[in-house]
């Protein structure tokens, strides 16, 4: 084989690909992580649905496929199969220009989110600054998409969506910077790229969300509050308020380019996620992993993804179990025993892994050649639990409250939230520099 | 619009009522004037999300802020009133439930009442009982629709889905009591055409004490909830004494500190023999009329608990002759229905067919309130205001 596809194989190679200069990889990593957020929004939006529904004491999508699985596949065929259509008064190419503007945006910010060390396709020394950049860049695509509908609702949809995203900029950068300067305590030099952040957490033996309790906590809010704003959702969704602005900015849109917008959402929600996880909970670290690293600690975390495959796995043949009789309900009730088998083989896959890294001897070959990968197999599924879980208070969110007017929106923005991050910003200036 | 009118939509809380005779959208200097490109004017509505129905309302917007508002109605115009006069009594009684085909038992009860009192018949106190307790469920329905939507059109989705879960229940007793769940028809000039089923009263006990602790449950999503509050508090401020002048009923008077209710004022059917409380607000925003409604609702509960547990034994039905010919006259009655004072005039000239109907619906006459409540808000408070007049335009447009 080529030497460029060779060199990164390797299992002591620790860095990312970008880090170890493997262009091949870093591609090969892009396409990954490009696959898997699409994978990762087709589930978000079954499960949003789903969970959904259930808040509000309804089935949610049941037909296509056993409890709807197939659901966002069939929808996603409908909206590829939808008539193209542009406004004839709209400005034709940015119309078309605006959700790929977004689109780009939600997915470039990938490129700096460390999945584990070596997990990630480059670490970049300005990460954080970088997806702070390119994750603003989000809004244009919705401020065009506004202006370039030439309708009333898009335009005041758009509008909305810039002040808020003006608003909440703000308190969100000086909520990450209170998190940057906690990196620099160890040694006197912080660090702006993610894997760097993260390994400072390790370093320093706490998740900086409960780093000078309560200082970090209170970043971690704002950052919680600020993002839910910067990914126009409930209960900051004015820019699309379905209720008064019928659709807001996607008003004029359908098909293919409304996808795209919804795409570019979900992917913006993953991405702020990763950013909060990366920031304050840990990145991709198993709980205290400062005091269980031992490698029978080791070995037993290394399960976790296995079992929770296998319970995943279970609960979908429990579901087939509790199918109805009927007969028509036969191929459904196949299907998702099939889905269960497929379940519970991947978490066979991933038992066999962490049993072969973690029970042979530890010079043995084979182990030396599965720690590295059950490693990485762990680094990416605690970073994923611990997005899954904002991925859920996303949904929960949206089940909960009344949306915010426009003008209180601006006034928590500037009002509550500025002045606490600020304060939250000097204070951890100030513990930092005499109290630790 | 001059400047001199973008003061006076500036100056929000203190606005008189001769704001309202003034022509409020003024369209062709509007777009003379070339300078000034804030204003936006938008149609919202017929078909919109939040306009109930197909209402459409034309904003005339400074940015966010709503210089001015003009109701388009008649959408959904079907001539109910002249419909009235080609039919006899007994044939019109099933058209007023689809005026207000959110609470029809209202809606049927204040006609008959009317052709009653204009025959000078009385129905029997056993129909009597069961015409509170049905048009009192109705009450219940009809504000948990307008809770679910209203909810809905300030951004919380799950309310609607409880409401209507709970809405349910009622619908399922008029269903087994009548056979129709939303135009129910259930009355009749004269009384009930239907005694009660067999354990109706315990279909009506059931659900008071399955409804109690839904009440609870909606006010834990919503009358604490910060951005309910925020949402809510201050927004589509009406005084008493605007309410009275523009003729506003129902809970959006009340909730403006004005005890009116004709229940208590006009007692009819058997509403004097029951013991409830009529609840009024303070301040006439949206959150005391969300108040009010949910009071109300409670003590509807009340209503229903005293009028199953008295329901008297006897005839359903009156002495009714089987062709209705009430003596030359005119009759006005009106009745409490969900959304405010539901009036019937009916004029007769002593033959089969009324020769005048005219009906005061509620909904109509409130929406009226619209345009004063709005001005100087923002167009999020447009869609509140909309939903807290709770109006439908079944009986706007009737």
């Amino acid at each position: 084989m080529p030497d460029f596809i060779t060199s990164y194989l390797d299992h002591t190679v620790t860095v990312s690909p970008g880090a170890a200069g493997s262009q091949f990889w870093a591609l090969i990593y892009v396409l990954i992580i490009f696959a898997g957020v699409s994978v990762a929004v087709i589930c978000m939006n079954w499960i949003e649905r789903k969970a959904l529904a259930h808040f509000q004491v309804r089935l949610g999508p049941m037909r296509v496929g056993p409890h709807g699985l197939l659901q966002p596949i069939a929808d996603a065929i409908k909206l590829l199969l939808k008539e193209d259509i542009i406004p004839a008064e709209a400005d034709q190419f940015v119309f078309w220009i605006a959700p790929l503007i977004g689109l780009l945006a939600a997915f470039t910010v990938y490129t700096v989110i460390p999945f584990g060390p070596s997990q990630a396709v480059s670490d970049m020394n300005i990460g954080i600054l970088f997806m702070l950049g390119v994750s603003s860049l989000g809004v244009l695509g919705i401020v065009v998409a506004g202006w370039a509908s030439n309708s009333h609702y898009p335009l005041i949809g758009a509008l909305r969506s810039s002040a808020q995203m003006v608003s909440y900029e703000v308190a969100m950068g000086l909520a990450v910077i209170s998190a940057i300067l906690m990196t620099s305590l160890k040694d006197g030099t912080g660090t702006l790229s993610m894997i760097g952040i993260v390994q400072a957490q390790n370093e320093q033996g706490v998740w900086f969300i409960f780093k000078f309790f309560p200082l970090g906590l209170i970043a971690f809010a704002i950052f919680a509050v600020a993002m839910v704003a910067e990914t126009n959702r409930a209960p900051f969704d004015l820019a699309e308020a379905e209720s008064e602005l019928t659709a807001g900015f996607h008003t004029e849109y359908s098909g293919l380019r409304w996808s795209l917008f919804m795409l570019a959402e979900y992917t913006a929600m993953i991405a702020v996620s990763s950013i909060a996880v990366t920031l304050w909970l840990g990145g991709w670290m198993h709980p205290f992993p400062n005091l269980l690293h031992a490698r029978a600690w080791e070995f037993l975390f290394s399960l976790v993804p296995g079992l929770t495959f296998g319970g995943l796995a279970a609960i979908a043949y429990i579901g087939a179990q509790r199918m109805p009789p009927q007969s028509f309900f036969k191929i459904q009730r196949i299907g998702l025993v099939v889905f269960a088998a497929v379940l519970g083989f991947i978490a066979l896959l991933l038992l066999v892994v962490a049993a072969v890294a973690g029970l042979l001897p530890q010079s043995s070959a084979a182990a030396q050649h599965t720690t590295g990968f059950r490693d990485g197999i762990d680094n990416v599924y605690w970073f994923v639990l611990k997005v899954a879980v904002f991925m859920y208070m996303f949904i929960w969110y949206r089940a909960t409250w009344p949306r915010y007017r426009f003008d209180q929106l601006m006034r928590v923005g500037w009002k509550v939230m500025l002045p606490i991050s600020l304060g939250v910003l000097v204070l951890t200036a100030i513990v930092g520099v005499y109290f630790s | 619009m001059t400047v001199h009118d973008n003061d006076r939509a500036n100056d929000a809380p203190g606005r008189g009522l001769s704001d309202l005779h003034r022509s409020h959208l003024d369209f062709d200097t509007a777009d003379k004037t070339y300078l000034d490109t804030n204003e936006l004017v938008i149609n919202m509505g017929p078909q919109h999300p939040a306009t109930h129905g197909v209402l459409r309302v034309i904003l005339k917007l400074d940015g966010e802020k709503v210089l001015g508002t003009e109701c388009v109605i008649g959408y959904l115009h079907r001539g109910v009133e002249k419909i009235a006069e080609n039919r006899t009594y007994a044939m019109f009684n099933p058209y007023v439930d689809r005026m207000d085909y959110v609470a029809a038992v209202s809606n049927g009860l204040g006609y008959c009442e009317a052709v009653e009192k204009l025959m000078n018949v009385e129905a029997p106190p056993r129909a009597k009982y069961v015409r509170v307790i049905l048009t009192e469920l109705n009450r219940i329905a009809s504000h948990q629709l307008w809770l679910g939507t209203h909810a809905l059109d300030i951004g919380a989705m799950t309310p609607l889905f409880y409401t209507f879960r709970d809405r349910e229940e009622i619908l399922k007793i008029f269903e087994k009591y009548c056979g129709a769940r939303l135009t129910t028809h259930s009355f009749r000039i004269g009384g009930c055409q239907f005694e009660t089923y067999a354990g109706f009263e315990k279909d009506v006990k059931n659900f008071l004490a399955f409804f109690a602790p839904k009440i609870d449950e909606y006010e834990t999503l919503l009358t604490g909830n910060r951005i309910w509050i925020e949402r809510t508090k201050n927004v589509g401020v009406i005084s008493g004494a605007d309410c009275i002048a523009l003729g506003v009923t129902g809970p959006v008077l009340r909730a403006s500190g004005v005890k009116w209710d004709l229940r208590k004022a006009q007692p009819y059917a058997a509403y004097s023999a029951f013991d409830f409380e009529i609840p009024t607000g303070k301040n006439g925003d949206t959150f005391d009329r969300y108040m009010v409604r949910v009071i109300e609702m409670r003590q509807s509960m009340r209503i229903i608990e005293q009028a199953v547990n008295g329901i008297p034994e006897g005839p359903i039905m009156a002495r009714v002759p089987k062709v209705i010919k009430p003596p030359v006259g005119e009759i006005y009655h009106s009745i409490e229905a969900p959304k405010g004072e539901l009036g019937y005039f009916i004029v007769s000239d002593g033959s089969t067919q009324p020769y005048r109907v005219r009906i005061r619906p509620p909904s109509f006459v409130n929406l009226q309130a619209l345009d004063l409540m709005v001005r100087g808000m923002l167009v999020a408070d447009v869609v509140a205001v909309i939903g807290t007049l709770d109006i439908v335009l079944g009986e706007v447009d009737r």
